[in-house]
């Protein structure tokens, strides 16, 4: 039990974000939201499975990687391959060239499916490809580069440059990918609609389920030996090296975590939107995900799904009410956060919030006996 | 009639129609007493729930404000609110005045997806005008199939679709590529042609339908067939290819801002029109803006609209554009598109009397459709959902507007060319 309490929640504290956030996702959001405004939650939670993976990567392991949106895409794109296969079925395609294609192949003159396509008609293989591939390729990404000790803003923009090779590629490929136009039109999971009401409100609880248990599980690595390491490799990476770690591993094994976590966002992503493409894959998104996990707090795995939530509010509210200033706006609340809060809203939390825990605190000591209440302070300052 | 309406309303429940009957009985009487017989009371036009009152009707904008697409999209939004504007000058439809909610789609596929649910979710709009690429296109198809909304889509765009909820009021592939082929195949004795686009579907696909008219109808010869990423600025490899394969024709679907770079590589290489023959089908007046009227001398554009055409409607428009816009706007064959828009879901209602999107969708299928007050002339709308419209060949001058050199027949749109896939 306190094995779970200390690692899995991060104690007392951790424990409380934790389940403030599980109560206003699981509950509060379903309660006071219609389902438009659920499933766009429901996509601004996607994003906040690679808010997360930036802070483990970014916050504690130091990295920064700025190609993030790499590992999104990965996932959001085998996601959305299964279900374009399921949608291109003989029936559905009559009108093509070749039927049983997905379309745009038929477009670009292609006759049969591409082998790397063929797996993906397994519902299996595309659960199991979205965890290994994302992981796989960025263990191939990390161990060229942190074996060589390639580190900091080198790193930060070779995975900038990947991401534009993706994008590119992604775009140019147009026959085997759907190009710029992405893969779109996904519309049923083994036969099941994904489009109706229902399937939303089922992929917005898994998608909260699932985010709380990467929270989870990102916060029993950081509690443990490795996570101190990763902290220490930040802080002085020679010291650790010397000590007789090998650096470079507990790298690689963190931005392949990190990858695996942001592809389970793409692949919640193309279930709740019905559709991918390239955008997500590219520069803006990934940086765009750094903002987030900064907004909230880069050293916080709650506070980064507070800037993602906080961040696609505001662009969703001010480009509904200011459609022709709403970047400004935008743009507005990016400098505030820098210049009132740099360390995010988790670092305004931890400033501030214990005025709101205290009145609250201050409130539950009336009605308990004042000999515990002071036994409660003192085995919390201690 | 009854049939059409039960068809139309499978999913409600009688007491909800007796309710909506019985609302309908009290809005006519009010409106009857209070002299307003004219309109006819909301329950009898909006069946379905849209944002419809007895004094006024909601639509939605959705083109990009902002991002790289805001360059184009900007004279589409603003020919639509033009149309929107004169409509309700003149009484509105059946009685009401439109009014406008606009989002910004913001040059991003998701988020073109994320704003039309909300224009049909949240504010039940009775229509939406927008879209401007296929990409955008594509990512609201899907929600406004789903919440069985009404797009009013206004760009040339490959055909190869032809959804029940969309209207499309620019030229197919068809429309635009093969009468021009002919054109240039019997004005200049084309045989050679040299292909070179973007790399994304809508070239990709009018370059397939463009070679095989060219190899199947016209017996000539595709001597190149390039195609370079979208924002590609460096041409310098084709234009080597292009010298050495002396093509008749450069037939050139180049779109956005590479164009800019494609023209003045191509003038700086002495390519200019007193030696080369060049067809393009992307650029507008709009673009040329951006590559100067010079770079472009005696070039040849092919669409349905020039704002130079000369004809009353077209200088009604004009004079009206730049009354609400300004001078210095210009007028491209997309922003005519745009324009015709509300006007066809004008006719449509009327023709329907109802707002619902099935009625409207039902009476525009029945081929009667017509603007004999089109800038371009006269369109019809196909039962397929595209219009019948002409072809114009215009030759470009250097202070930015074109000389229609040759206009077609009304051509039938066909989103699915037999033979051409």
């Amino acid at each position: 039990m306190s094995f779970a309490y200390d690692k899995l929640m991060g104690g007392k504290n951790g424990l409380t974000g934790f389940i403030i956030l599980a109560i206003l996702i699981l509950i509060v959001f379903p309660l006071l939201l219609d389902s438009f405004r659920l499933n766009l939650v429901g996509k601004y939670l996607t994003y906040a499975f690679a808010a997360v993976s930036l802070v483990l990567l970014w916050g504690y392991g130091g990295t920064l990687s700025l190609g993030q949106g790499i590992f999104f895409g990965l996932g959001g794109y085998a996601m959305a391959m299964f279900l374009k296969l399921e949608a291109s079925s003989p029936e559905n395609t009559a009108i093509q060239s070749t039927p049983g294609i997905p379309d745009f192949m038929d477009w670009n003159q292609l006759t049969e499916l591409p082998w790397f396509w063929e797996p993906f008609s397994s519902f299996t293989f595309t659960l199991v490809a979205i965890l290994v591939i994302p992981a796989l390729f960025a263990y191939i990404i990390g161990s060229a580069m942190f074996k060589r000790r390639v580190g900091g803003v080198y790193f930060a923009i070779i995975t900038q440059v990947i991401a534009v090779i993706l994008t590119v590629l992604i775009v140019g490929q147009q026959g085997f990918t759907g190009g710029i136009n992405g893969i779109t039109d996904l519309r049923t999971l083994n036969g099941w609609d994904i489009t109706s009401d229902s399937a939303k409100n089922i992929f917005y609880y898994v998608n909260c389920f699932l985010l709380l248990g990467v929270i989870i599980a990102s916060r029993y690595i950081l509690t443990s030996k490795f996570g101190r390491l990763l902290l220490a490799m930040r802080d002085k990476e020679d010291r650790v090296r010397f000590s007789g770690y090998d650096v470079a591993n507990f790298k690689i094994f963190i931005f392949c975590f990190a990858a695996t976590i942001s592809a389970i966002g793409g692949a919640m992503f193309t279930l709740q939107v019905g559709f991918m493409s390239p955008s997500f894959v590219g520069i803006v998104p990934s940086i765009e995900m750094v903002i987030f996990a900064a907004v909230g707090g880069r050293m916080s795995l709650i506070g980064a799904v507070y800037g993602t939530l906080l961040i696609n509010f505001g662009k969703t509210a001010f480009s509904e009410s200011f459609p022709e200033l709403w970047l400004f706006l935008m743009g507005g609340l990016f400098i505030a956060v820098v210049m009132f809060f740099p360390n995010g809203l988790a670092g305004l939390w931890q400033d501030y919030g214990h005025y709101i825990t205290d009145r609250f605190k201050s409130v539950k000591n009336l009605f308990v006996k004042p000999a515990s209440a002071t036994k409660a302070t003192t085995v919390e300052n201690s | 009639m009854n049939s059409m309406i039960t068809k139309g309303l499978p999913s409600i429940k009688l007491p909800a129609l007796k309710k909506a009957l019985s609302i309908a009985a009290i809005a006519s009487a009010c409106s009857m007493a209070l002299g307003l017989s004219s309109t006819v009371a909301m329950a009898e036009v909006n069946t379905t729930g849209l944002a419809v009152t007895d004094t006024e009707v909601t639509v939605g904008i959705l083109h990009s404000l902002t991002g790289t697409m805001a360059i184009s999209e900007t004279g589409a939004q603003e020919a639509e609110k033009l149309a929107i504007k004169q409509i309700n000058e003149s009484g509105g439809i059946l009685g009401r005045q439109i009014k406008i909610i606009q989002e910004d789609g913001a040059s991003d596929w998701p988020t073109f997806a994320e704003k039309s649910k909300k224009l049909l979710v949240k504010d039940k709009v009775a229509a939406v005008f927008g879209a401007w690429t296929s990409a955008s296109r594509k990512a609201v198809l899907p929600v406004f199939e789903k919440e069985n909304g009404l797009l009013y889509y206004p760009t040339f765009y490959e055909g190869l679709e032809q959804s029940k909820n969309v209207i499309y009021t620019g030229q197919e592939a068809t429309q635009q590529i093969l009468d021009g082929l002919n054109w240039v195949a019997k004005e200049k004795k084309a045989k050679t042609f040299y292909l070179i686009g973007s790399d994304y579907i809508w070239p990709r696909t009018s370059m397939k339908i463009a070679r095989k008219h060219i190899e199947n109808v016209l017996g000539g010869k595709v001597v190149g067939e390039e195609y370079k990423p979208l924002g590609n600025t460096q041409f310098g490899s084709v234009i080597n290819k292009i010298r050495l394969k002396k093509p008749d024709v450069i037939y050139a679907a180049v779109v956005g801002g590479s164009n800019v770079a494609w023209f003045k590589q191509l003038k700086a290489a002495g390519i200019t029109a007193d030696k080369q023959t060049l067809l393009t089908i992307s650029v507008t007046e709009d673009e040329v803006l951006g590559i100067g009227g010079e770079n472009l001398e005696g070039f040849y554009s092919i669409m349905k609209y020039f704002q130079s055409q000369d004809n009353e409607n077209n200088k009604a428009f004009v004079a009206a554009f730049k009354e609400m816009w300004g001078d210095d706007s210009v007028i491209g064959d997309v922003t005519q598109a745009a324009y015709l828009g509300p006007w066809l879901w004008k006719a449509a209602v009327e023709k329907a009397g109802s707002f619902d999107v099935d009625k409207v969708v039902a009476a525009s299928e029945e081929g009667d459709i017509e603007l004999t007050t089109a800038p371009e002339g006269y369109v019809k709308l196909h039962p397929n959902h595209h219009l019948w419209s002409k072809a114009r060949v215009g030759k470009w001058n250097k202070d930015g507007q074109a000389t229609v050199v040759y206009t077609s027949e009304l051509i039938e749109p066909d989103p699915f060319p037999a033979g051409y896939q």
